[in-house]
């Protein structure tokens, strides 16, 4: 237990989730454990009582997300509907308890895999272990941060800040984390052996985590050698891919890629389709919240915006399409392939940023950082050309 | 009545009568249906042997059926198993759930046996018992084909006829209640098939709340690799998971004792899709349409008998694989149990089964002829009649599906714990500690698997009680099944809500089977995998089970179950659950 409970506490400190000593965790087999003593440890162990659930995690997110998550919970009436792919498509929605009390966190996470309790915390669990409760928590924080900067844009523009909220945007940007930026150099291609597609899918997932260009879980990665695919499993963290790169023959004789990431058709067609080989997908903050920011009004497609989108939409250059996780009719993997033939990236809707490249992930994880400071940098402007004229 | 028809057919065969029950609602909230339901009223009659006439058969569905939720046209069929004197269960495809619950019934219960062979014929609120004395012997598919335009038909080959003991039940052709001998309960009740058509409809509580929670589940499939991508169930069939149990070094080879099979390249879902070129299939109202069938209505084989007829068998004709998956069908067994029957006998025999032996083998069984008799008993009894008990890889007397337990820990305190024996699908941990849903787990280690693999047991009791098919929760969880099952039934509910009642049908579970003598000696694995490696190479080792970690893993699972220190049900917890059997 106590190697479990030192992973994640420095899983939740490495990736800027909570202070350091903050998270309280829980596990739970045929006995409880915790990772230190607290006082809130007798109000949570009903939770294991009531609900089936082996790990639980309690505690107040690191800023900028805690005066984010605070401030969303107060004003939320009881759920925060965050609109970013993650929550749509896992999570739903947000709930919100306005007391510490175990009947009210249970009532809470017997419809939902989380609780905010403002003024105390975030309270995640699993039924698996702990990962989900990581996970569950990480999300949580990543929904509501961008949550809270899509509906500034949005509500800045139809006049609708008050001084409160403006006062909180003003100081979170201030607690803002520098712009990523990365003057190194990745391992050079072409690489000419299975061992060095390995390194470098490595080598390109830990920069990706340690940019802050996607949370430990979420994004995906590939690269294309010698007729196979390989690409990082479902539910891998991009910093720890050891053990966890599916080779997938192109030619579709094997089946081992079943649990490849959900993303692996849209990297199949673009390595097809295109002279691309190495891909990166991320899930940059102002890249997912500029990509929801849409002028077009009455659209036939408005609170679809995620499966079809009628419009040509860009960042600059870069196009944002729509598309799901995943296959389906909806299936980003059918519009990222072709959206992103001659371009170095696109953004979907809501959900994040894929780029490539030809011979390494050189060029892909520099235009990652590229567009994402491109588009967090037009946020901003966008964000002071309303404060200018005060609509 | 919202979702539930309310209504039970009770059909005694030695009079050819039948009544109606209205099952209080009460109860069906508790136990659902399915699974749930036909296990309650089972446990009035449990002590009773398999083939005792009042020992009663069940085909029970459960409210989602005949409704627009995803994936649920499925139903549970069950009794005492021949096979190993426990529970015995399947789940089952096909339609005939869905008709079922049109003709108005949520389940049927069958008592008593026929003076002769007969058929029992369902439509509507009219059931006929028929003489079909001029279809004994008769194999699935000649029989199946006769009873066009009757609906959906549920029909024993001539193996439950003639006593073969893991004898299965064929539904609509295709779709096997395969696990745990249930055919041979239907033979020894003389009925030879049941059919079932209706016209009704099922209320729906709210439908808007139940298209919303569809959407959501719809959503979470299409972002599941396993079942709609690229590899997937979907696309390749079930089969689609023969690659990945060769790369993990965990399949069962030459009956358990290697987990690498050479040959398996030449023998995965690929292959099979190159050569025969099935189109999609599967249940009525699934969109995952896992099953595989070629033009000439040939079904492709699933992952367990792809497995089994091949690495098992040290078998490397990919047709002898189809020819036996097809006997095995026409015969009416199951497929895994026959498989590992024939490798128990080639282990014993010292002798390696051509493709041609392989196929005579099991006509023999299903004939009763020769040497196939004794194998008709199950690899259990014909390996201690042989004097090599140790060499039959069974749990509970029921052969082991195609995970080899030492390449996954959670499966063998899985396998160990399962209510019906040797079963993969009771908890299924397959999906995290491979397959890496709903997060992965470390797949050589115990540490924390009592607790998952009894949250596992719990969450598939209440998918086979909905009914739902398993492979959904892949993706989805009870989160929006519970969703789902509000907007069907109107009954308020919520996921965790569900897995409590999923822990109230397991325990009615334990509580049947210890009943019947079970106790912690049954939940065990055979010695070889505590004792013998699987497979060894540089980087990966595929060693026996350390036997002190899984004793402590069963103990722990027991204190999880809330079971006494020998696995035997407690009356605090029965009546905790609502369990009033003590």
């Amino acid at each position: 237990m106590d190697q479990i409970f030192s992973t994640y506490e420095d899983k939740f400190l490495k990736n800027g989730l909570t202070n350091p000593g903050a998270p309280l965790l829980g596990l739970l087999d045929a006995r409880l454990s915790w990772n230190k003593d607290d006082i809130a440890c007798t109000v949570l162990e009903k939770l294991f009582e009531h609900l089936n659930m082996n790990s639980l995690v309690f505690s107040q997110p690191a800023e900028p997300y805690r005066s984010i998550v605070e401030y969303l919970a107060e004003t939320s009436g009881g759920t925060i509907f965050p609109s970013d792919c993650e929550t749509r498509t896992f999570l739903h929605d947000l709930p919100v308890s306005f007391n510490f009390s175990p009947e009210s966190i249970i009532s809470a996470l017997k419809e939902r895999k989380s609780v905010i309790i403002p003024g105390q915390g975030i309270v995640t669990y699993g039924t698996v272990g702990m990962e989900q409760a990581y996970v569950t928590f990480s999300s949580v924080c990543f929904a509501c941060f961008v949550k809270f900067f899509s509906d500034y844009l949005h509500d800045i523009k139809h006049g609708k800040i008050n001084n409160r909220r403006q006062n909180l945007f003003d100081l979170l940007v201030k607690k803002l984390e520098p712009a990523p930026c990365f003057k190194g150099s990745l391992m050079k291609g072409p690489f000419d052996s299975e061992m060095s597609v390995y390194q470098a899918i490595q080598e390109a997932g830990m920069l990706t985590v340690e940019h802050r260009l996607v949370d430990s879980y979420f994004g995906n990665i590939s690269f294309c050698y010698n007729d196979t695919l390989y690409i990082s499993q479902t539910g891998s963290s991009l910093d720890n891919l050891q053990g966890c790169i599916d080779p997938c023959p192109l030619d579709g004789s094997s089946c081992t890629a079943i649990t490849a990431s959900s993303e692996l058709p849209a990297h199949l067609k673009i390595v097809k389709n295109t002279t691309n080989k190495a891909i990166l997908h991320g899930h940059p903050r102002f890249s997912v919240i500029l990509s929801m920011d849409c002028d077009i009004e009455n659209c036939q497609c408005r609170g679809q915006c995620h499966m079809k989108c009628p419009h040509e939409r860009f960042v600059g250059d870069i196009p944002i399409v729509s598309g799901e996780v995943g296959s389906g009719p909806y299936g980003l993997c059918n519009t990222v392939p072709e959206a992103i033939k001659e371009r170095p990236g696109v953004i979907v809707y809501g959900h994040g940023l894929f780029t490539a490249g030809q011979t390494d992930f050189n060029r892909p994880f520099k235009n990652l950082i590229k567009i994402e400071n491109n588009c967090r940098e037009e946020y901003f402007n966008r964000v002071r050309s309303f404060r200018r004229t005060g609509q | 009545m919202y979702g539930w028809c309310g209504k039970i057919s009770k059909i005694n065969l030695c009079d050819h009568t039948w009544d109606i029950e209205t099952v209080d609602p009460e109860i069906l909230k508790k136990f659902i249906g399915g699974r749930g339901l036909a296990g309650y009223y089972l446990g009035k009659k449990i002590t009773l042997g398999w083939d005792d006439p009042d020992m009663p058969l069940l085909i029970f569905t459960g409210p989602l059926v005949n409704t627009r939720s995803p994936t649920s046209g499925r139903m549970t069929i069950m009794s005492r198993s021949p096979l190993t004197g426990t529970v015995g269960d399947s789940s089952v495809g096909g339609s005939f759930g869905t008709e079922l619950k049109k003709a108005g019934f949520d389940g049927i219960i069958i008592t008593g046996k026929s003076p002769t062979l007969s058929g029992i014929e369902i439509f509507n609120a009219s059931i006929h018992v028929t003489d079909a004395g001029h279809l004994a012997g008769r194999q699935t598919g000649y029989v199946h084909s006769l009873l066009k335009g009757k609906g959906s038909a549920a029909v024993i080959g001539p193996a439950a006829e003639n006593g073969v003991v893991f004898s299965s039940i064929m539904v609509d052709r295709h779709f096997a209640a395969g696990r745990g001998g249930i055919g041979r309960v239907l033979a020894c009740k003389n009925i030879k098939y049941i059919t079932v058509k209706g016209t009704g409809t099922t209320k729906i509580f709210n439908s808007q709340d139940l298209k919303s929670a569809r959407e959501d589940v719809f959503r979470l499939a299409a972002a599941s690799p396993v079942l709609l991508g690229e590899f997937g169930i979907s696309r390749f069939g079930t089969g689609a998971l023969y690659d990945l149990m060769d790369a993990r070094r965990m399949m069962p080879t030459d009956n358990f004792r290697q987990t690498k099979f050479s040959q398996a390249s030449l023998m995965n879902a690929h292959a099979f899709k190159k050569r025969y070129a099935p189109k999609k299939s599967g249940c009525r109202g699934c969109h995952i349409l896992c099953k595989k069938i070629t033009k000439n209505r040939t079904p492709m084989p699933e992952f367990e008998t792809m497995s089994h007829f091949s690495a098992l068998l040290d078998n490397n004709d990919i047709h002898t694989v189809v020819r036996a998956n097809r006997i095995c069908n026409e015969m009416g067994m199951d497929t895994i149990s026959a498989a590992a029957t024939l490798a128990c006998f080639s282990e014993i025999s010292q002798k390696r089964l051509s493709p041609n032996e392989i196929v005579s083998l099991l006509v023999d069984i299903g004939k009763k002829r020769g040497v196939g008799t004794a194998l008709g008993r199950g690899a259990a009894i014909y390996a201690t009649r042989r004097g090599s008990s140790d060499l039959a890889m069974t749990v509970k007397g029921q052969e082991l599906p195609a995970y080899d337990p030492r390449g996954a820990y959670g499966m063998a305190l899985a396998y160990a714990t399962s209510t019906r024996g040797g079963c993969h699908l009771r908890a299924y941990p397959i999906s995290h500690e491979i397959l890496r849903k709903p997060v992965a787990t470390d797949r050589f280690t115990f540490n924390g698997k009592a607790r998952i693999i009894k949250s596992s047991e719990d969450l598939n009791a209440v998918a086979d009680s909905l009914t739902a098919c398993k492979f959904i929760f892949f993706a989805a969880s009870l989160e929006e099944y519970a969703k789902i099952y509000t907007a069907v039934t109107g009954v308020k509910t919520s996921g965790q809500d569900l897995f409590k009642t999923g822990e109230r049908i397991y325990y009615n579970e334990r509580i049947m089977n210890a009943a019947n003598g079970f106790s912690e000696k049954d939940d065990d694995l055979p010695d070889r995998f505590f004792t013998s490696p699987g497979y060894k190479n540089e980087s990966i080792n595929i060693g026996p089970i350390d036997r002190k970690a899984f004793l402590e893993a069963r103990s722990n699972y027991y204190v999880v179950r809330k079971l006494d220190k020998k696995g035997m049900p407690v009356p605090e917890t029965a009546k905790k659950l609502g369990l009033d059997v003590f």
